[in-house]
């Protein structure tokens, strides 16, 4: 046990110096919560406090599934995966490792856009709640990231393309710039479909203390589904799709 | 062991055993199927059908448990380029589970005998391709494994580098009985460094012998230089031998003969006729590239 989580650690490590530690990705990432405000307020008279749930919620997941997806076509390419195949670690360590270094870069620039709101004024209503929630949604989203990279291509672009065709739609249906209940009845049903849904709604509850949707807790429960989904579903597919990278 | 991609059958029931503490040469031309069958033994690439046994393990059953006592040096460099020299170092002690107590001095050691310890903080995108090499070999032994596999190890290289991670192996082989599985098609280097060999080619194994062995059971041929004072005709030197002769320059020619004593005497006769002198005149032993090359023939 001790040993497969000193290899994920490995993975995790590695990913945040070549991938993460850059300073183009760090300043997309810090940009990413500043443009989307500016988007929300400029022109009309929004305080931060009041759009601060909807811009986490996005912020996180788009750094969350930003980087996370190029790792294993490059990975292919440079060769360091077939280096990362000859050791003693499975597929599920590798993703594992992928994984959390994507979280928790989602994580910190969500926690650095928060600790501006706070500074703005922001007052939290359940912030434990708020830290659960990131938790398993930064998680939901790397993993998710990670089956997109799934098909055993060695070109970046093409697993971007197929990224940006899902996230883009995925952040219009889920609640971030319309709430659920002021929704139309058919993409009330569609919204249910996207984790990045229940993200926001739990986001929207633990910031604000707003009413969700559904229950908290159930919407919790079903975001811990999509992560184990994802967890289970991007392993398979990378194992299944290995043998054809190399 | 068989492996085919859509059309083309890469491997073709290929089967040997490499016995502990030797170094064992793969040898083939391009595409003879050498690095699939190395990616099989390895646990890389899964056979379609057959297995490996590695280390008394199933490869396929064990991956893990195999992975932890091998260590592998690609074809293709795939250092982390963006990684430090030490922090490739480090990542593979981690991924192999080396003790965090020895995880230094032994990395410290291994570039040391590789003459990267003073480089160890530059990334390895800087390092020229020998040197990139040899770090591939330094992360390939940090976990101290029981059999080595390298695929091409010196393609590319300089003569320098070439030697040094040729002196290298024999070293390791020699003091730390690490077995060694080597794919190559430098036939020099085969014979200098393996104990035996087997050659691959169109994914069947053409044979499997010791080097010497190979040789003498293999080649029946001798081959002859002759080095003339001056160039003689070669069409009448090849009918005074009754065989063909390959013009070499410089007035060497040589030949490839059954009966050695009888060629001699007739290259002697033949100076003496056309008033000639011989400067030189040398019993050339089969190479492996000449067994190589005539299995490949037939």
């Amino acid at each position: 046990m001790f040993k497969t989580l000193e290899r994920i650690w490995a993975i995790v490590k590695k990913d945040i110096r070549i991938y993460y530690l850059k300073g183009p990705v760090m300043i997309f990432g810090l940009l990413i919560p500043l443009f989307l405000y500016l988007a929300y307020a400029l022109g009309r008279s929004v305080q931060p406090a009041e759009v601060f749930s909807s811009i986490i919620s996005m912020s996180l997941f788009f750094t969350a599934t930003a980087v996370g997806p190029v790792i294993a076509p490059w990975e292919t390419r440079s060769h360091t995966l077939e280096r990362l195949i000859s050791a003693p670690v499975s597929m599920a360590i590798i993703i594992a490792g992928d994984a959390l270094a994507s979280a928790a870069f989602g994580s910190a620039i969500t926690l650095v856009a928060t600790f501006f709101g706070l500074l703005m004024g922001l007052q939290i209503f359940n912030p434990l709640l708020m830290i659960l929630n990131l938790l398993i949604s930064s998680l939901c989203f790397s993993f998710f990231g990670l089956l997109l990279s799934s098909p055993p291509t060695d070109i970046p672009a093409d697993v971007m393309m197929i990224s940006t065709l899902l996230k883009f739609p995925m952040a219009f249906i889920s609640g971030i710039f319309l709430p659920l209940n002021q929704m139309p009845e058919l993409l009330k049903h569609v919204a249910l479909l996207s984790p990045l849904t229940y993200t926001t709604e739990v986001f929207r509850y633990s910031v604000y203390g707003e009413a969700t949707f559904l229950p908290v807790q159930v919407e919790l429960l079903i975001l811990t589904g999509y992560m184990l989904f994802f967890i289970a579903a991007s392993i398979k597919l990378h194992e299944r799709s290995l043998h054809r990278r190399i | 062991m068989y492996k085919r991609f859509g059309d083309l059958v890469a491997v073709d029931g290929v089967s040997f055993k490499v016995d502990s503490g030797e170094v064992f040469g793969f040898l083939g031309p391009n595409g003879a199927g050498k690095t699939t069958t190395l990616r099989m033994l390895t646990g890389i690439l899964p056979p379609d059908r057959g297995r490996a046994i590695v280390l008394g393990l199933d490869v396929w059953e064990n991956p893990i448990r195999v992975k932890e006592r091998i260590g592998i040096v690609p074809e293709a460099s795939n250092v982390y380029i963006d990684l430090t020299v030490w922090q490739n170092m480090m990542l593979m002690a981690e991924l192999y589970g080396v003790p965090r107590d020895v995880r230094v001095s032994r990395a410290r050691a291994l570039l040391d005998s590789m003459g990267l310890l003073e480089r160890r903080g530059e990334k390895a995108k800087r390092l020229s391709k020998g040197l990139r090499q040899r770090l591939l070999i330094c992360m390939a032994l940090i976990h101290e494994p029981e059999l080595l596999f390298l695929d091409e190890p010196t393609g590319g290289l300089d003569v320098q580098s070439a030697r040094e991670i040729r002196d290298m192996l024999r070293r390791m082989n020699r003091e730390e009985k690490v077995t060694v599985f080597l794919t190559t098609h430098n036939m020099w280097e085969a014979e200098e460094l393996c104990h035996r060999v087997a050659v691959i080619n169109r994914g069947k194994i053409a044979a499997v012998s010791g080097v010497e062995e190979l040789k003498e059971t293999i080649s029946r041929l001798h081959t002859i230089e002759v080095r003339f004072e001056e160039a003689v005709d070669p069409s009448g030197f090849s009918e005074a031998l009754g065989c063909d002769v390959a013009v070499l320059g410089g007035g060497r020619y040589r030949v490839q003969v059954e009966d050695v004593d009888e060629t001699i005497r007739r290259i002697v006769d033949y100076a003496q006729e056309k008033n000639v002198r011989i400067l030189s005149l040398n019993v050339v032993q089969p190479s492996l590239e000449d067994v190589f090359l005539e299995i490949l023939k037939r």
